[in-house]
């Protein structure tokens, strides 16, 4: 007979209710987990899916991501030219907000190098892939556009495409794709009068260097569109990502690129590395502080709530004592107790996780190492908190029956 | 050692506190319970009764004296001789005022744990149980819980629970208190009927002065010293 089912069956509501609030906290735990997993999966999604096998940025800057970064877009031809780059392709990353059927509307813009690159490395759910140089994109479901539907940027209707899942930034904005061209001129999108003053004090930057003075036409174009006089313009893109040629060495790729004095380069490890442990650092280790905070919570609640109900059977065990009972039956009624509080707790976090998570603004990712790294957790709990109940049956004297 | 007795205790004298706060709750108390005999321990509250009983049931051991339970010495003054945890489980029974009935245990698994805390198998252990309930006449209330049992079923019950493991000795106190005249009655001669039937000693403290006549021997218990 086992004892400790039966005093369950007995107290079954409260126990139930119990193990209920041992599960919500547990599934706190358990989300806490998830939030830092899918803060860093969601930080890495672009660095993973993209392809690239190094980033050049902006000289001394640790962007694309962390940091702004910002290159020359004719920046890629010269990268070309290395020995051993297959490709090299411009990349665009910057945040918007815009209001969208009366409400804001934030996303994190990625401009795809077309037509080399049209999306087709994007976890697509429905459409397709970037089918035009302009006025198309691909958005996450996590900004809650539609197939088909219309947006207005920079005075231009963009149609979305496709639509992705899990794709966005470190933020917690979802990731729009667009061709680079498009994302540059929604980012640079200017009003009308920002426009005539660009243009105006870009002459005189120009009429004040050599350059404007050597090439008066340079005022004549300054006067006119950015993109007629890229020399003068304004910075074109965020990065640019290398794919090395098969068999090369990539150590000298970057050494080569390291040593021009106008740009850094970072490897895809070197760039998860600025990611994990800069910018999401402080995050990361926040969440794991208050989750360190919450086991040993709910230990010290475990351990009350097992004390509590030890003494509630305090009369008895004094019974069993008087009759007889070895330490070890009674230690393994309050144990088995507590283990199958631990248990019960545990299958009610993760019930109500996988119900409960999908629904959060942010991505939860629970990772089979984390159910698993939580039941050891829980094993340990409930054997820590029945310490102090059992402690206190081990000092009951059997003659406590008389009182 | 005799062989024939339940108990026998010597000089059993049991003092609480030091000094200026010394008390001798027990004195020299000398008593010997033949198996299969019946004996009352009467007294007033505060005259030594309980004390001499958790002594010779093993949980409140004396400060001087010697208690030989079934021929066994189990206690030289306060040192034990032998596991008395132990001891308890294969040759004492206890019932008390109260039933003591653990809550969460129908009947039958009542009487069922002080089989298996001697580690008889749970099959041979259930259907003893049963046995018991049904020797006591309570078989019918097998599967209730405690608080579903009359007070005079529930005392039958505690009863079972300490005939379960045949002990060598049996110690009541107070058994019939809470009990009317009637189930009262009933609960001693159940008391009768075990000692001659199984052989077993039982030590009844009590009040009832209307019980008296079912008891083989009687005691009177006063100031710490025992006198028949």
């Amino acid at each position: 007979m086992n004892l400790a089912a039966q005093d369950i069956r007995h107290n079954l509501g409260r126990f139930a209710l119990t193990a209920v609030g041992i599960g919500l906290l547990l599934m706190i735990v358990l989300g806490m987990s998830g939030i830092y997993r899918g803060m860093i999966d969601d930080a890495l999604v672009v660095v993973d899916h993209i392809g690239a096998d190094s980033w050049v940025v902006q000289r001394g800057t640790r962007g694309p991501f962390a940091e702004i970064s910002r290159l020359p877009a004719n920046l890629e031809h010269r990268l070309r030219a290395v020995p051993g780059v297959a490709s090299a392709r411009s990349f665009v990353s910057h945040n918007v907000q815009r209001e969208h059927r009366g409400k804001p509307l934030r996303m994190n813009v990625h401009g795809l190098a077309w037509p080399e690159d049209k999306g087709e490395w994007v976890n697509l759910i429905a459409g397709r892939p970037l089918s035009q140089a302009h006025y198309e994109m691909i958005a996450d479901t996590s900004l809650g556009l539609e197939l088909g539907e219309k947006l207005v940027f920079a005075g231009d209707t963009y149609t979305v495409g496709g639509v992705t899942k899990g794709m966005v930034s470190s933020g917690g904005d979802g990731i729009a794709f667009f061709t680079v061209r498009d994302a540059q001129a929604i980012q640079f999108d200017l009003s009308g009068e920002a426009t005539r003053l660009e243009r105006a004090a870009r002459v005189q930057r120009a009429v004040g260097q050599d350059i404007g003075r050597a090439q008066p036409l340079l005022l004549e174009r300054g006067a006119g569109l950015s993109s007629g006089l890229p020399a003068l313009g304004p910075p074109m893109v965020s990065a640019i990502t290398v794919r090395l040629a098969e068999g090369a060495d990539s150590g000298a790729v970057a050494k080569t690129v390291a040593a021009w004095p106008d740009v850094s380069v970072h490897t895809r490890d070197g760039q998860v590395q600025l990611l994990v442990h800069g910018m999401i650092d402080k995050a990361r280790r926040q969440l794991g502080l208050f989750r360190i905070l919450l086991v040993i919570i709910s230990t010290i609640i475990m351990a009350l709530i097992l004390y509590t109900l030890t003494l509630d059977k305090i009369h008895d065990i004094a019974m069993l004592k008087l009759m007889g009972a070895r330490n070890s039956m009674i230690a393994g009624l309050i144990l088995q107790q507590a283990l199958l509080l631990g248990a019960l707790g545990f299958g009610i976090a993760w019930c109500l996780g996988a119900w409960v998570f999908p629904k959060f603004p942010r991505r939860v990712l629970v990772a089979p190492e984390d159910l698993w790294g939580l039941a050891v957790v829980v094993v340990i709990i409930s054997v820590l908190s029945s310490l102090l109940g059992i402690w206190k049956a081990m000092r009951v004297a059997p003659n406590k029956v008389l009182a | 050692m005799n062989t024939t007795s339940a108990i026998e205790v010597f000089n059993l004298t049991k003092v609480y506190g030091c000094g200026n706060t010394e008390v001798v709750a027990m004195k020299d108390v000398n008593l010997r319970v033949a198996k299969g005999e019946v004996i009352a321990l009467l007294g007033p509250s505060g005259a030594g009764k309980s004390t001499l009983l958790t002594a010779m049931g093993l949980i409140n051991p004396p400060t001087a004296g010697r208690i030989v339970i079934g021929g066994v010495p189990v206690l030289d003054g306060p040192q034990p001789l032998v596991n008395l945890r132990a001891f308890r489980r294969h040759h004492l029974g206890f019932v008390f005022q109260k039933a003591n009935l653990i809550p969460f245990l129908n009947a039958v698994q009542n009487v069922q744990v002080a089989l298996e805390i001697n580690d008889v198998p749970t099959r041979h252990a259930r259907h003893r149980a049963r046995e018991l309930l049904d020797y006591l006449g309570v078989a019918d209330r097998a599967e209730n819980l405690p608080d579903a049992l009359s007070g005079g079923q529930q005392q039958r019950v505690a009863v079972a629970r300490a005939l379960a493991n045949e002990p060598a000795l049996i110690l009541a106190d107070e058994p019939t208190a809470a009990l009317d005249s009637h189930r009262g009655r009933q609960v001693m001669e159940l008391f009768r009927k075990v000692a001659h039937e199984r052989g077993a000693g039982v030590i009844v403290v009590t009040h009832d002065q209307r019980a008296l006549n079912a008891f083989d021997r009687t005691f009177e218990m006063e100031d710490g010293q025992l006198s028949t």
